[in-house]
């Protein structure tokens, strides 16, 4: 549905040159929710800015449902943007009208007759469960209540794609959620390929199919949300899920650390655990097979893309061949482990 | 105070209204325009070119920079030609609305300047063309604005009124200077001037009430 071939782009000039987007190629289908995801000023803004060409990459094409909208003149690429809906981390709505006036914006450019702009703008406001709020003023709404009227502004021309501009970002993790369910479900009911970018993890595990990590221009890493969380191949990727799941080394242990084994001293290991692993009862059977005893340390899992995943921090009580044999044992059994240290 | 003084009053009220209210009018239909050309010529906006913009800042400068006793008198030719006299209340109306177009359409530059960039692109990105994001989203955004503008230009051009006696336009302000200060009666200046004050507050008043009544942000 949304494919970017070899995207440049870069701001400034000389000394003060910025690279947005370096060679950024993407391929979205039709039906996906796809979440980018990278720091602040990383790029991912300009990269969605330019997927309806809100900003125009250096170089590179911008496939839109077969469309190349970059080979576009101004008037067609208006016509195209019709059938791209765009929210926004700061609503973007029309202090000026209410929601109801905010909603039949777009309908409006198009041309609708009133009687046809009226039906379409009551289905949209069902929709987004608004109904009651046809008549007010943004000004007199809460920020998820907004970012719903601009869902359904965005929705309003049927579109095919949805573009979410760091939709959640301004909004506290409660409404954070509404939001984000209320994206799922029109993706599921419409069918409409959704592309978001943000700097939460959060979102990604909620509602993402696919996600890709954007660093200084670059994506750097481009999987399914199951595999990504599973088997993260970047650092930076790596890096992300540990914000999320929280786990380190609690600091009596961090001081007791030592990197070589002593007498008396049992290692430290981190277990991921991701996809099947995660059903398994294999630590009960590490104890049974390998006579090794394991202390949790802590433990977080978690769920997203379909699949479980998560991290354990744990001692392994024995004797050093069999805590040997019982870590070969786990990585066997599709465990990722890191030895951490020893205490 | 006798008969006569409150019909001179009462006939210099009616010029003064007529000269700010048809001045004001015409400056709105042509400054607004010139406004929101100023404003969308710019880099970066949606009719963005340059050479325009320069253009028309230099001649909104220029029209702004010349005092008004001196365009009162310096466009009296063209005056002529547009009203068919140089003299009266019409014809005063002429300097007027051109001292004020410039004026108003610096700040109706200045009001669309205050609508958030955001919505502009939200616009853009829902496929609107620039004169639909113009006319639907800028100047309905900057109404509140735009009010205000207007009501701080009537105020200006009551005041600037005062000077049109010069070409024999009428109004308050000629008869505060002709009867009060010429022919030394304090109390028709003190009139005039009190009445000038009552009607700038009104016009105040009511631009303060459209404000209000429009600005939902």
């Amino acid at each position: 549905m949304i494919q970017l071939e070899n995207l440049n782009k870069i701001f400034g000039k000389g000394e003060q040159q910025v690279v947005a987007l370096n060679h950024v190629n993407l391929n979205i289908e039709a039906g996906q929710i796809f979440g980018v995801i990278g720091a602040s000023g990383a790029g991912k803004s300009t990269l969605i800015r330019c997927v309806n060409l809100l900003e125009r990459p250096d170089s590179g094409k911008v496939i839109l449902d077969g469309t190349e909208l970059t080979a576009l003149n101004k008037q067609e690429l208006g016509q195209a943007r019709r059938k791209i809906g765009m929210i926004f981390q700061h609503f973007n709505l029309l202090s000026s009208r209410t929601v109801a006036e905010n909603i039949a914006l777009p309908l409006e450019f198009e041309r609708y007759d009133g009687a046809a702009i009226k039906q379409r703008v009551a289905e949209l406001l069902t929709l987004v469960g608004l109904d009651d709020k046809a008549n007010v003023y943004p000004a007199q709404l809460s920020g998820g209540q907004k970012q719903r009227v601009a869902i359904a502004r965005a929705l309003a021309t049927s579109p095919k794609v949805l573009l979410c501009d760091e939709a959640t970002s301004a909004l506290d993790p409660e409404t954070t959620k509404s939001i984000l369910n209320l994206l799922k479900d029109i993706n599921h009911k419409l069918q409409i390929t959704i592309l978001m970018i943000t700097h939460e993890m959060e979102v990604i595990k909620s509602i993402c199919d696919q996600v890709a990590i954007i660093d200084r221009g670059e994506l750097i890493e481009k999987n399914s949300v199951a595999d990504f969380f599973s088997h993260p191949k970047t650092e930076l990727a790596k890096r992300f899920i540990a914000a999320t799941i929280h786990i380190e080394i609690p600091h009596e242990y961090q001081m007791r650390l030592s990197s070589e084994p002593k007498p008396s001293t049992f290692p430290l290991v981190r277990l991921g655990f991701s996809g099947a692993s995660v059903d398994a009862p294999l630590i009960s059977e590490l104890s049974r097979k390998y006579h090794v005893d394991v202390s949790i340390l802590s433990a977080n899992m978690d769920y997203a893309g379909g699949v479980k995943f998560g991290y354990m921090l744990a001692e392994l009580f024995g004797e050093s061949e069999q805590t040997d044999l019982a870590i070969q044992f786990l990585i066997e059994h599709h465990l990722s482990v890191e030895v951490l240290g020893y205490v | 105070m006798s008969e006569a003084m409150i019909s001179l009053l009462t006939q210099a009220f009616g010029e003064t209204l007529m000269m700010v209210g048809l001045s004001g009018l015409i400056s709105c239909l042509f400054g607004i325009p010139l406004g929101v050309l100023l404003h969308n010529t710019k880099a970066g906006e949606l009719w963005a070119n340059p050479t325009l913009n320069h253009i028309l800042g230099i001649s909104v400068n220029i029209g702004r920079s010349v005092p008004f006793i001196i365009l009162l008198v310096a466009i009296i030719p063209l005056t002529r030609i547009i009203v068919g006299s140089s003299i009266g209340t019409l014809a005063a109306t002429v300097p007027l609305t051109i001292a004020a177009i410039p004026f108003v359409a610096r700040l109706i530059e200045g009001a669309l300047m205050e609508v958030p960039s955001g919505l502009v692109e939200a616009a853009n990105a829902m496929g609107a063309t620039p004169l639909q994001i113009i006319c639907k989203v800028c100047l309905p955004e900057a109404l509140p604005g735009i009010i205000n503008s207007i009501t701080i230009t009537l105020v200006t051009l009551v005041n600037y009124s005062a000077m049109a006696g010069a070409v024999g336009g009428g109004g308050l302000g000629d008869v505060g200077i002709r009867y009060g200060f010429h022919r030394f009666e304090p109390q028709i200046l003190i009139i005039t001037v009190i009445v000038l004050i009552a009607l700038v507050q009104v016009i105040q008043m009511l631009g303060d009430y459209l404000v209000n009544k429009v600005d939902h942000r």
